[in-house]
């Protein structure tokens, strides 16, 4: 039951994103900006691939930031969350976000990096199972928590600056894992190296939804 | 709190601060109040009987603040919250208070002020929490969805606390001692090479620090409530 309705409300971000394509449209130019950013600001010089893992991941958190706080905040805005409050189980709710998020930042991150690994010749990647696994586990790590965040954010006054406030200290964890698992993977690191790191991101996820899943009622219900 | 633990904590407390400050070192210790040479610290040892007891007492009001912040969301009585956001506010202080206490001992120990050791990134990152909940607090003007929120991030946040243990040491080697890769100190800072005499000062600060952290406690948040008060009375009017 609750997963069929988790599933519709999956289906309805979807359905409600895809009317307007405002926050996909207004992702990929975002995306877009910054990595031209990066590449002006690097130039002719050779940055190291530490370096460069790093502000892939700066990327890729700050397109998280501007992108995953609209699943809740447009349900404020459009009044819509009374009748969903009415009509849907909570954890319902919050799986379909989760889902949606979830879907929403891969793409994004998959996005940032074929671009990154096209347009950004000193960066590159030895083990590609690693890299793809970061960026797949990284994502669910972002959306995992940010799911959570979003929902506390939609409530309160300031909505924009708050985001990436409440979410640096609680994602950086995460980030830093993100980070040192992408520079394993280009220095042609094997994948049982970067073992460590994928239990960290693994586990991360696991417990921020399962908290998640605990405190949502409080906040949704408010 | 009752007024002989009052005076109790602030005799305690004043005969710590001077036999922590006063006690001398010497290379070879004679009597029971000289505390022993330790190469390598030597008279800046005397900063672990505050430096550590502050960072103590950090935790513990951050704890508080989350069980309170627990207790809030179970029973919804706003008393709670009050509870919960005093004792963030005194942790705030206090996470200050440990962070410029450890960074003047990094200067002098290590040779610079901040080294990004993974101690000193988690009393960042708490900061960092602290300042996001109060940041927080005050985006929401309404009294009960203020308290809710802010517990839950106050939740949030107390759980991925234990990954910085995990994660930390793997991204930078340590300074403090008990780090990875510290070779002679395998467990927590106690480890050190305390003398008898030493440790039990340093032991009577912590209790003292602690005590005093509660009634510090204690009358920040007879404060809140006097001000909720007067609040909602100028409210009413």
């Amino acid at each position: 039951m609750i997963a069929l309705t988790s599933y519709h409300i999956f289906v309805k971000e979807f359905v409600s994103e895809f009317r307007t394509r405002y926050a996909l449209n207004a992702l990929l130019m975002f995306v877009v900006t910054t990595l031209s950013i990066i590449l002006f600001s690097i130039g002719q010089e050779s940055p190291s691939s530490d370096v460069l893992s790093g502000t892939l991941w700066i990327v890729i958190f700050f397109s998280a930031m501007s992108g995953l706080s609209r699943t809740f905040v447009a349900e404020e805005e459009r009044g819509t969350s009374l009748t969903l409050r009415l009509l849907v189980n909570a954890n319902a709710v919050y799986i379909g976000k989760l889902l949606y998020n979830f879907a929403l930042i891969l793409v994004l991150s998959l996005i940032i990096a074929v671009a990154y690994l096209l347009f950004i010749n000193e960066f590159g990647v030895k083990t590609y199972e690693i890299f793809w696994l970061t960026i797949l586990l990284g994502s669910a790590g972002l959306a995992s928590a940010s799911t959570i965040l979003a929902a506390i954010i939609a409530k309160a006054n300031t909505k924009g600056t708050l985001f990436p406030v409440l979410a640096f200290p609680i994602l950086l964890p995460l980030l830093l894992t993100c980070i040192n698992a992408t520079k394993l993977a280009t220095e042609g690191a094997f994948l049982a190296e970067a073992m460590q790191e994928f239990q960290i991101l693994i586990s991360f996820t696991v417990v921020m939804i399962a908290t998640s899943f605990l405190v949502f009622d409080f906040v949704w219900k408010d | 709190m009752k007024l002989w633990l009052k005076i109790a904590v602030s005799v305690w407390l004043t005969a710590v601060i001077i036999a922590g400050i006063a006690f001398p070192m010497m290379r070879v210790p004679e009597t029971w109040y000289h505390f022993p040479f330790i190469p390598g610290l030597e008279e800046k040892a005397r900063n672990i009987i505050f430096h550590v007891p502050i960072s103590w007492a950090t935790v513990v009001a951050f704890v508080m603040s989350m069980i309170y912040g627990i207790i809030y969301l179970k029973k919804k009585d706003i008393d709670y919250d009050l509870r919960s956001v005093s004792s963030a506010s005194l942790g705030l202080l206090l996470c200050v208070l440990a962070t410029v206490t450890g960074a003047i001992w990094a200067k002098f120990n290590w040779g610079s002020f901040w080294n990004w050791d993974p101690r000193q990134t988690s009393i960042f990152i708490l900061l960092l929490i602290y300042g996001a909940y109060f940041v927080l607090r005050s985006a929401i003007d309404e009294e009960e969805r203020r308290a809710t929120l802010s517990s839950v991030y106050s939740i949030i946040a107390g759980v991925t606390v234990p990954f910085f243990i995990f994660v930390m040491p793997r991204i930078m080697s340590g300074l403090h001692p008990g780090s990875l890769g510290d070779e002679q100190g395998k467990g927590p800072v106690l480890e050190f090479k305390m003398a008898t005499n030493m440790l039990m000062v340093f032991f009577a600060s912590l209790i003292g620090f602690t005590v005093l952290y509660f009634w510090m406690y204690t009358l920040k948040v007879r404060q809140m409530r006097i001000e909720r008060h007067v609040q909602q009375i100028t409210d009413s009017q």
